[in-house]
């Protein structure tokens, strides 16, 4: 018999950027919140603390601050006909786990996206008529414009402290920042960090070939910040330990540094580690949801009644939930029908090593995350003409690798023996001259790529798995050969001794073994009606209108970029709603 | 004969013992004013009574960490033992429900309640200026708006004989200033003395910062009793800092407004509160009136060498960073330095500023006791969290990975470099501070 925990006003499921984003917004709305992480608790002190962080070892590959897979993980497949596998070992994605989520060890890459990115579909048709996308390519646009969540990036980045330097202030375009962003209502809170010397190189050689370098946004603030919410975080130094790692420096914007301090004290929201949700509970009528099940950190089954559910859970647990809950209908890829695990996409990423000579110092050590990158936005999204090029979408090219860690980042020109003399000959030689040049590419959805509940395995709790159905398609190769031509050209231009790219191909199988971005995508996208989609433009669910669902689980198809500001906007753009028009009268707030 | 003698000597000191208990019980007896009437407690009364009980940090001492407010049971270490702090709720039978004003007044002024001496512990020494309309104000917020808690009270974990009370009562004879309500001294401005009010007072700024005769008794209660008042004393494994005019290591170089600052958020551009002082912001200072604030600094700015020069202002040296730049850690400590420190106070030492305070011409890091800048070291510390500054740093410690040695070798690098001048530590005063630090 479970354990039935007294009534709250709203249950939230995993304490993450948008659990806490809506942890504040519901408590300073008076509400009484539950918020249940599954991990344990994390804070700057003890658990980032300098120097026991900075250990590659123990984070960077061994991983201690990312969920056990041993508990709970994904099945892959590649095609509808293959049985999926498990994910038994980190390789291409990383799951966050505890306080914080995967907003403890992210790179700190702030994006908006390029207003084109939210109505891609009527984008590309109105451009270059319906032909251009093929029929099994399945995207849609948003149903909210880049217009109405501009407050909500601006918003967040004031939270975050991002540094950068605005391209386009309320339509003027600026020098030095990027271009082609959608007009933004107010500068970035933070001037750009330093260029790193890899930045400053890429900076010179894209300005030869008629690119416009900006600095890449980064949570991490440039100076002594305070954030709307009074919250002051310190400024970046470079330090190397983003990725894989909680931030020492309190400067990496996490909910710790930037939202959490203000909840601390709060009487109306009380947070329990070690809660693994199981299940979204509906009422009698089963027109709305009543609460949640979980497993406690003493294996005991516990009740949690609350009037709403806020599911923000990391983007593949949130479809699998909805699935294991039985909300909504599951998407089934023969007949096109259904919703739930709909649209699954993912990030094409691509990397050009540029090997220098022993007199350039790189010293790769130096910047970490997005901190002190350089980037250009012209082979991005939809900045091109894509009339003959056979595929649409597009990359954002960054320049600098995200910490230089020595065991993961020890990039090496082809040929180099993987062990012995020779290997640590060309380390001396290489490690501090040597840079890569990363995309972080869009990938368009389409009919066979999905997500689904495993037929054969199950996690720790007998629960089936989540499996991921998903290959590369043609478009996606063709973008990424295209773009890496244009990288080559950039690396030429900095004349260095060796270059070499890394580069999906047509053909190519997606490999799991080989990290290439946490950038996971959709299975609850949001769209305009509950025929198209899992939830509407607030991210209420269309079945349960008590029931709100956040996360990158709602894009439609990726775009060229990270998912973090995107879905921070759209649940801060929820919130209002929440707090302007839900609380006063509770229901559908989008009519069909 | 011998034994006689023996007899008589023991005799003696029975009869003197048992007057002396005597007197003790007369005089606790005694202690006090004979009635005070309690008026009538008007919910502005009472307001002010909470905003008092809030300066008087009231909560630092009675209440802990997941018990009913002011409860008691905090444990403080003495030199003969621990004791445990009192239940002052309003609970008939445990707390201080049966408190007539005058019992209050008794225990909050005179430092007698329930027939007996107080330990000083409980700073009557300092309360003991506060207004009759003050102490009415306290007792009319501890008995109607506090809830009462029937926590029971805990024994001391002194052992006989020295826990006995008695000698208590000759201390507060010998030591304790006589009660009486606080009078301005001439020529203070009102704002000045509503300042020294609360800093000689409720406040009581002096039990740790004033230094302490071999008896424990403060050398000096208020500003009038000459240059020992707030010039910093050791208290536990800190070094209070002295909070008046005097020099380097000294509040000297602070405004009034950045006092004002550090008091009311825990912190300003030039320091972070650290040691049993972030407990004081958090529970006390941040809630003072930014009014009462400006003028308890302004009160602590009066404070200083009489005639003395006004000391040269701080001069940052470059030296040191230059070096650290150039990659030269030849001079002690710098490597060290390097390694554990300049990822956030920074090859120059001038740290971010209210997130890692600046190294350089820092108070603290200049004292004339480096006693806290080797606690710090040994032990982390961590910022006070404030309505108005809600997020917390925490430095870690480092005593599991730097030796004696290593710590004596790095305080004196932060003390003599970028200008700053301070005496060295040395690897000794570590390892006394190091055990010290260690649980008991």
């Amino acid at each position: 018999m479970a354990d039935r925990k007294k009534p709250v006003d709203a249950v939230i499921i995993g304490y993450g950027w948008t659990g806490v984003i809506m942890a504040k917004a519901l408590t300073d709305a008076g509400l009484s919140v539950v918020a249940l992480e599954r991990g344990p608790a994390l804070d700057t002190s003890p658990d980032f603390e300098y120097p026991r962080i900075a250990d590659e070892l123990k984070y960077g590959v061994r991983g201690d601050l990312w969920q056990p897979l041993a508990r709970e993980t994904v099945t892959v497949r590649h095609t509808v006909n293959d049985v999926a596998v498990p994910y038994r070992q980190y390789g291409s994605f990383i799951f966050g786990n505890g306080v914080g989520g995967a907003g403890v060890h992210w790179n700190g890459m702030v994006w908006r996206v390029s207003p084109e990115d939210l109505r891609f579909r009527s984008h590309i048709e109105q451009r270059y008529g319906k032909s251009l996308i093929p029929k099994d390519m399945t995207i849609q646009d948003y149903p909210v414009t880049f217009e109405e969540l501009e407050p909500h990036f601006d918003h967040f980045e004031k939270v975050c402290g991002v540094s950068g330097l605005a391209g386009n202030l309320r339509g003027h375009i600026r020098a030095g920042g990027n271009p082609f962003e959608g007009a933004r209502g107010d500068e970035y809170p933070t001037a750009p960090l330093p260029p790193i010397y890899f930045g400053q190189l890429f900076e010179k050689a894209t300005a030869e070939l008629g690119y416009k370098a900006f600095p890449l946004p980064a949570a991490n603030s440039s100076v002594a910040y305070t954030n709307p919410y009074g919250v002051r975080l310190g400024p970046c130094n470079l330090c190397g330990f983003c990725e894989r790692f909680g931030c020492f420096l309190y400067s990496k914007a996490s909910p710790q540094t930037t939202i959490l301090p203000i909840l601390a004290d709060r009487k109306n929201l009380e947070v329990r580690t070690g809660a693994y949700v199981t299940k979204i509970l509906r009422d009698k009528t089963r027109a709305m949801a009543a609460g949640v099940s979980y497993i406690d950190e003493n294996g005991r089954e516990v009740e949690q009644p609350a009037d709403l559910v806020v599911l923000s859970a990391f983007q593949l647990h949130n479809v699998r939930l909805l699935l294991l809950s039985g909300i909504g209908t599951p998407y089934d890829p023969v007949s096109g029908e259904g919703v739930v695990g709909k649209n699954y996409a993912y990030q094409m990423s691509s990397g050009t090593g540029v090997f220098f000579s022993e007199d350039v110092e790189i010293n790769p050590f130096v910047g970490a995350g997005a901190a002190g990158k350089r980037a250009i936005d012209e082979l991005n999204s939809d900045h091109y003409d894509h009339a003959h090029l056979g595929f649409i979408g597009g990359s954002l090219i960054l320049a600098g690798g995200t910490g230089g860690r020595p065991i993961d980042q020890m990039m090496l020109p082809p040929g180099t023996p993987a062990w012995g003399t020779g290997w640590k000959a060309a380390v001396r030689k290489h490690y501090r001259h040597s840079a890569p040049i990363g995309t972080l590419g869009s990938v368009m959805s389409y009919r066979d790529r999905y997500l689904s509940l495993d037929p054969t395995y199950t996690d720790a709790h007998g629960l089936p798995l989540l499996r991921i159905t998903f290959d590369w398609h043609d478009n996606e190769t063709r973008m990424a050969a295209y773009t890496a031509a244009k990288i080559e050209e950039i690396v030429r231009a900095m004349k260095p001794e060796k270059q070499a790219t890394m580069l999906i191909r047509p053909g190519d199988h997606y490999d799991v073994r080989f990290y290439q971005s946490t950038h996971t995508t959709g299975g609850a996208i949001m769209g305009s009606n509950p025929s198209n989609s899992v939830v509407n433009r607030y991210s209420q669910s269309w079945d349960l209108p008590n029931l709100f669902v956040y996360g990158a689980c709602a894009f439609p198809q990726n775009f060229g970029g990270a998912p973090t500001g995107l879905l921070a906007a759209l649940a801060y753009f929820s919130a209002a709603k929440i707090r302007d028009t839900y609380l006063r009268s509770p229901g559908p707030l989008v009519q069909v | 004969m011998r034994l006689k003698r023996l007899l008589a000597m023991v005799g003696g000191a029975l009869v003197a013992l048992i007057a002396a208990m005597a007197v003790s019980y007369v005089s606790d007896q005694r202690a006090g004013e004979k009635t005070l009437m309690a008026p009538t407690p008007t919910a502005a009364v009472v307001a002010r009574g909470a905003y008092l009980a809030r300066l008087g940090d009231c909560a630092a001492c009675h209440s802990v960490p997941a018990r009913p407010a002011f409860s008691g049971g905090l444990r403080m270490r003495t030199p003969i033992g621990a004791i445990y702090t009192t239940n002052i709720t309003p609970d008939v039978s445990n707390g201080i429900g049966r408190f007539t004003l005058t019992d209050f007044d008794r225990a909050l002024r005179f430092g007698v309640a329930k027939g007996h001496t107080l330990y000083p512990a409980m700073p009557y020494t300092s309360y003991y200026n506060t207004t009759p309309a003050d102490v009415a104000a306290l007792y009319a917020y501890f008995k109607y708006a506090v809830p009462a808690s029937s926590v029971p009270n805990r024994a001391t974990d002194i052992v006989f004989a020295l826990s006995m009370r008695w000698p208590l009562t000759f201390w507060r004879w010998l030591f304790a200033p006589k009660p009486s309500p606080f009078a301005a001294a001439p020529g203070m401005t009102n704002e000045v003395a509503k300042g020294a009010y609360f800093a000689e007072g409720l406040g009581h700024c002096g039990e740790c910062h004033t230094p302490r005769g071999i008896f424990l008794q403060a050398r000096a209660a208020t500003g009038a009793d000459g240059p020992t008042y707030l010039s910093g004393a050791v208290i536990e494994n800190y070094f209070a800092p002295s909070l008046r005019s005097d020099g380097p290591g000294t509040l000297g170089e602070w405004s009034a407004d950045e006092v004002t600052q550090f008091l009311l958020t825990g912190g300003n551009t030039r320091g972070i509160a650290f040691g049993s002082m972030t407990d004081v912001i958090t529970h006390s200072t941040q809630y003072m009136t930014s009014e009462d604030a400006l003028a308890t600094a302004k009160y602590l700015k009066t404070l200083g060498f009489p005639g003395a020069t006004p000391q040269p202002s701080f001069v940052y040296d470059a030296t040191e960073h230059r070096a650290l730049k150039n990659g030269d850690a030849s001079k002690p400590g710098a490597m060290l330095y390097l390694n554990n420190c300049a990822a956030c106070h920074r090859p120059d030492g001038m740290g971010y500023e209210r997130v890692f305070p600046r190294l350089s011409g820092n108070p603290i890091v200049q004292a004339r006791n480096p006693l806290s800048v080797v606690s710090i070291v040994l032990e982390g510390s961590r910022t006070p969290r404030t309505g108005a500054s809600p997020a917390q740093f925490t430095m870690p410690g480092f005593a599991w990975r730097l030796s004696d040695q290593d710590v004596a070798d790095v305080v004196n690098f932060v003390r003599t470099s970028w200008g700053n001048h301070a005496s060295a530590a040395t690897a000794d005063a570590v390892r006394r501070t190091r055990s010290y630090a260690a649980p008991e």
